[in-house]
């Protein structure tokens, strides 16, 4: 639980307050299961485009509606992009695949029966490495991972707020039928609803990292179930588990988790029993509800799908997937945190959009400076990119230039405030750091007779200042110093004028 | 040139040859299949302006110069194929209304080579039954017998073909649907290796046995419009990507030197005394044109139709849940969706569709699925394996292709005695090979007083079409037993 | 073997059939029997024996991710069978519990 205030259900006639106390006699125990759809051209199993809005049913043909006599043929993509799903979790790829048929009827699956993998899926095992917000990290197995199709869309019409409960009727779209999903089950290795976010974050990063799912929230290409149950703290029997359905958001599994948690202390807590059952999350109400009990679960009939044929993933295939991974978020996070001492915040900021963090990861390579690097990426140039709406990896401003401007802070060849003047003109330009700061002047005076003579200049000019110094009021240096900056125009040393100011104010 | 009575080879000889146009033997065949079609019922739908517009495109293809294989044959379709723009039931009425969007594979290639569609054909539900009967539209009749079954579930197509309302027809076969009422209609049917043609457009029934295979009044016309159809279609996963040989002009003429399994299980004296004699004097005949008999054994032969009737089924029900009034074909409507898929399934599905899907769900659902499914499948690899084993000693398995001759309507009603007819051709099935039924003859049945035709037949090891073709042409070449029998109120209709 | 092995109310539920009470009489004792002759496969050895799901040797038949665009239906084409249709969607009576 992310919230350290007592939790009061006021659902319940009797509310139990869930005070820190009694949160902390509880170990809630998580497992997800999340669906993501797989980028491709294609859906899973015919030649029609897997992409997302258009008008209804125009992305359809015989085997997605499920025609009589249409038959699927597996995309080959799909199937790659789970072996490489699965090996950037350290998942093992074995020999021998098949897709099962799902049986259930449900208006918005067409044929009744969802192909899918029952006992021999893609990829078994691996980890899931993340971290949180507050630096901590973690780890989740994974059960498994296995290819299926997705379903289309219905629409309940009918009921003024467009819920199942009220309607009269529902209106049916297959553009989505049968795009390819994949469905990552963990193990129950998640002991919070943050942790549950901070999995599922570093899946839908480790996925947009690989290419496999652009994992885009907004438009349902993730969704997840968790099954959550809690224990005594000590204890090492798992508790039942009730199973949370219908959360569409990272925001909504944090809060569905701990609604959840919460709900099962309750019940405990008031002498009941946690019952297995499907509960739905209402995202409206902040509460989960009661769906399906364990009596009526489904009979799902699985068997091997007729129309398909096995799949055999060779040794060969596996090592050439292999060969094209790279490092992986997690990692990527780990060597920002652990070998730049880069913040866990500004880590995760440049991890988050894999895109900049290449482009970073190019001028650190050339400037040798991450930190100083990360303050530019982040500070003046994200300003930059940001004000003139494009992407930072799309600008003017070279890795390389980027990585030369880093050298000429360091060495102290310009000042801050040249460095920035230096930024804009590569935004604007493009070009090399070092020709604008020659091409501008922009270069820091570091010598000492240089600015020397400035000092004296701003003393003589200033003769009251230098008084009130002289009375005790040090304050007034900013002042000064400000003055040999402006005189200088800006290229003066401002740690040396500083330091010749102090040696001249405090003699006499 | 005879539109009605001659091969699809003389007829696609003659068009190509510009001696006949695809015109006139459409002009021909549309008064005669209606008029035949009359007393058989053999079609559920003729297709007469489907059938003037592609031979208008053949004769127009064969002007250009182009030479086709099947040029102006008349071709009937079970309708339990997809044509695009024609009706297409499966012999149901969940499928009252549909419009097939689509045309199969295996008929888009035939279309190809300048066949002429004359009409879709009826069949029993969904392929399920071995008469005929279960068609929810119409009875087709036997044209040797207008009072006895055709088989089935292929009906209409062997009846079709046999009763010269057409040239050749396309069936399918999933334990024996071509074969049997190939038998009882004296024509040849044939069913390639599972997987040789596509099934896509194929109105599924089980999908791991369902093939579909060209009925005709010679081996050599069977052989001319597989050579077509057979071959990997991209939209068909489990069609198989293997080079066809050609068949057709390629088959042998005589059997000397092979060696032919008579399968000790299947026991003749098990059969009616005339069928029995039928049986024995085609085997008498193969010896006679120079073929070794050999016995082999088939240990599972009696295990054929249980394991049959549970992988079938099984498939069918999950095949068959698509048809749920959502997207296509007859919606019975209800206060939910659920009570509207109840109502629609139990209006639109006939009773033997019922009990298979009901066998289905059974043998497929929690707790039951090793002791039913997952045993069949295994059950079914000893088949497999004892064809294997069997296929070591000999090059062609030759046996009944039906325990009986054409029976009269409504003479079995037990579901397990009609399953039970199908006992020759299923384990064939269930290993996969390529298969046929050749006329060998004919009995006069106990309550009849007209000899009824009997079927041959032959089955041969995975992908070996060429040579099945071959022992079949070679056998009809020397007995000519289709010649020797017409249907006595059709021919010359 | 009791004709009533079979729970057919319960398989007819799972396979959304809604039977007559006449059809649960005769489809009883009929699949009964039938069961009772499948149930002879129990005698047919297969310790060791792999299942056979397609007896051909096919293994990885896909296709190149492409589009297919001469597969692909008009929405007039898809909708053409419908028993219900609405706004280019296809209608269906309302679902009372998510099923999924
Ligand atoms: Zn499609």
């Amino acid at each position: 639980m992310s919230t350290t205030n007592p939790v009061i259900l006021s659902s319940s006639k009797d509310d139990v307050v869930l005070t820190p106390e009694l949160l902390a006699k509880y170990e809630p125990v998580i497992g997800i299961e999340c669906h993501v759809e797989l980028k491709t051209v294609s859906k899973m199993f015919c030649g029609c485009p897997n992409a997302f809005g258009g008008e209804p049913n125009t992305k359809v043909c015989p085997v997605c509606l499920a025609l009589p006599g249409a038959l699927p043929v597996p995309n080959a993509a799909a199937i790659e992009h789970m072996i490489r799903a699965g090996l950037a979790f350290g998942a093992t790829i074995p020999p021998h695949s098949k897709f099962d048929r799902k049986n259930y009827f449900y208006p918005d699956m067409p044929k009744n029966y969802q192909i899918s993998q029952y006992d021999m899926p893609l990829t078994v095992g691996g980890v899931v490495r993340y971290w949180l917000d507050d630096g901590r990290r973690g780890e989740c197995r994974l059960t498994r991972i296995h290819l299926e199709e997705d379903t289309g869309k219905s629409t309940h019409v009918g009921s003024t707020d467009g819920r199942l409960a009220a309607s009269t009727s529902s209106l049916v779209d297959f553009n989505r039928a049968g795009v390819p999903l994949m469905e990552c089950v963990s193990e129950p290795d998640i002991r919070s609803a943050d942790e549950a976010v901070a999995y599922l974050e570093t899946l839908a990063r480790t996925f947009r990292e690989l290419g496999v799912s652009d994992v885009k929230m907004e438009e349902g290409s993730l969704r997840c179930d968790a099954n959550v149950s809690i224990r005594l703290r000590g204890a090492t029997e798992y508790g039942t588990k009730a199973e949370i359905k219908n959360m569409n958001s990272f925001r909504s599994v944090r809060r569905a988790i701990e609604s959840e948690i919460a709900r099962q202390i309750q019940v405990v807590e008031s002498g009941g029993r946690v019952i297995q059952e499907t509960r739905g999350w209402d995202e409206a109400a902040g509460t989960t509800h009661s769906q399906r009990s364990k009596e009526q679960a489904h009979d799902y009939r699985y068997f091997p799908d007729p129309d398909l044929v096995p799949i055999d993933v060779s040794a060969d295939d596996v090592a050439r997937v292999r060969a094209t991974l790279v490092e992986t978020p997690y990692e990527r996070y780990v060597r920002y945190v652990d070998t730049y001492g880069i913040d866990t915040k500004r880590a995760t900021q440049l991890v988050d959009d894999h895109v900049l963090a290449a482009w970073f990861d190019a001028a650190v390579a050339a400037s040798n400076n991450a930190l100083a690097t990360v303050a530019f990426v982040l500070g003046d140039l994200a300003r930059l990119a940001n004000e003139s709406g494009t992407h930072v990896a799309q600008g003017k401003v070279t890795p390389a230039a980027l990585a030369e401007l880093v050298g000429l802070t360091q060495s102290n060849a310009i000042n801050s405030k040249g460095a920035k003047q230096v930024l804009e003109t590569l935004w604007t330009d493009g070009g090399s750091a070092q020709a604008i700061v020659e091409r501008e002047g922009l270069a820091q005076v570091s010598d000492r007779g240089a600015v020397e003579a400035i000092v004296d200049e701003v003393l003589a000019a200033n003769p009251k200042v230098v008084d009130d110094y002289r009375a005790g009021k040090t304050n007034v240096l900013g002042f000064l110093t400000g003055a040999v900056m402006k005189a200088s125009r800006g290229k003066a040393n401002p740690a040396l004028a500083q330091d010749l100011l102090k040696e001249k104010l405090s003699s006499a | 040139m005879d539109p009605i009575h001659d091969s699809a080879r003389a007829l696609a000889r003659a068009v190509n040859a510009r001696d006949a146009s695809a015109a006139e033997i459409a002009e021909a065949l549309i008064p005669h299949a209606a008029r035949a079609d009359a007393q058989l019922a053999a079609y559920l739908e003729l297709t007469p302006e489907l059938m003037r517009a592609q031979a208008r495109r053949v004769d127009e293809r064969v002007a250009a110069g182009e030479s086709l294989p099947l040029a102006g044959v008349p071709l009937a379709i079970k309708d339990n194929m997809c044509v695009l723009g024609t009706r297409t039931t499966a012999g149901s009425k969940i499928l009252e209304n549909f419009v097939a969007p689509y045309t199969a594979t295996a008929v888009q290639r035939l279309l190809d080579a300048g066949a002429l569609p004359v009409g879709k054909t009826n069949l029993d539900e969904f392929a399920m039954g071995s008469s005929g009967e279960n068609s929810a539209y119409a009875l087709t009749k036997n044209p040797y017998d207008l009072d006895r079954v055709p088989g089935g579930s292929s009906a209409g197509s062997a009846a079709a073909v046999g009763g010269f309302a057409a040239t050749v027809s396309l069936g399918s076969d999933t334990g024996g649907s071509i074969r049997e009422p190939a038998a009882f209609c004296n024509v040849v049917g044939f069913k390639p290796t599972y997987g040789r043609v596509s099934r896509y457009g194929l109105i599924a029934f089980a999908s791991s046995l369902d093939q579909i295979g060209p009925f005709a009044r010679s081996v050599e016309d069977a052989a001319l419009v597989y050579d077509v159809m057979a071959g990997k279609d991209p939209l068909d996963a489990t069609s198989v990507d293997r080079a066809v040989e050609p068949t057709a002009g390629h088959l042998r003429e005589d059997l000397r030197g092979v060696k032919v399994g008579i399968v000790k299980e299947f026991d003749l004296a098990k059969l009616d005394p005339a069928v029995r004699a039928c049986y024995e004097a085609a085997y008498a005949d193969l010896e006679r044109l120079g073929a070794e008999l050999v016995e082999v054994t088939l240990p599972t032969a009696d295990y054929g139709v249980a394991t049959y009737y549970l992988i079938a089924p099984a498939e069918c029900s999950s095949n068959l849940a698509r048809f749920d009034g959502v997207r296509y074909g007859l919606r019975v409507d209800g206060p939910d969706v659920g009570a509207m898929y109840e109502r629609t399934r139990a209006a639109g599905f006939g009773p033997e569709v019922k009990r298979r899907i009901l066998i289905g769900t059974y043998a497929l659902s929690s707790g039951y699925y090793d002791a039913y499914y997952l045993k069949a499948q295994k059950a079914r690899t000893r088949f497999a394996e004892d064809f294997a084993r069997a296929f070591e000693r000999c090059d062609v398995i030759a046996s009944p292709a039906a325990s009986t001759t054409a029976f009269k309507f409504n003479a079995k009603s037990d579901p397990l005695a009609m399953y039970l007819m199908d006992y020759y051709t299923i384990p064939v099935s269930l290993a996969g090979l390529p298969s046929l039924s050749v006329p060998c003859g004919a009995a006069v049945p106990d309550d009849g007083t007209r000899p009824m035709p009997l079927g041959l037949q032959l089955a041969t090891p995975l992908f070996t079409e060429r040579a099945l073709l071959g022992y079949a042409h070679a056998y009809e070449r020397a007995t000519q037993h289709a010649q020797k029998l017409t249907p006595p109120e059709t021919a010359n209709a | 073997m009791p004709a009533d092995r079979i729970d057919i109310r319960h398989v007819a539920r799972l396979a959304r059939l809604a039977l007559t009470d006449d059809e649960i009489a005769t489809f009883g004792p009929q699949l009964g029997s039938l069961m009772t002759h499948v149930d002879a496969l129990a005698q047919l050895d297969t310790e060791n024996v792999p299942a056979t799901a397609q007896v051909i040797p096919s293994r990885n038949v896909q296709r190149g991710d492409a589009l297919r665009p001469a597969t692909m239906l008009t929405r007039e084409a898809a909708l053409q069978n419908a028993p219900q249709a609405q706004a280019g969607y296809f209608r269906v009576p309302r679902i009372i519990a998510e099923e999924g």
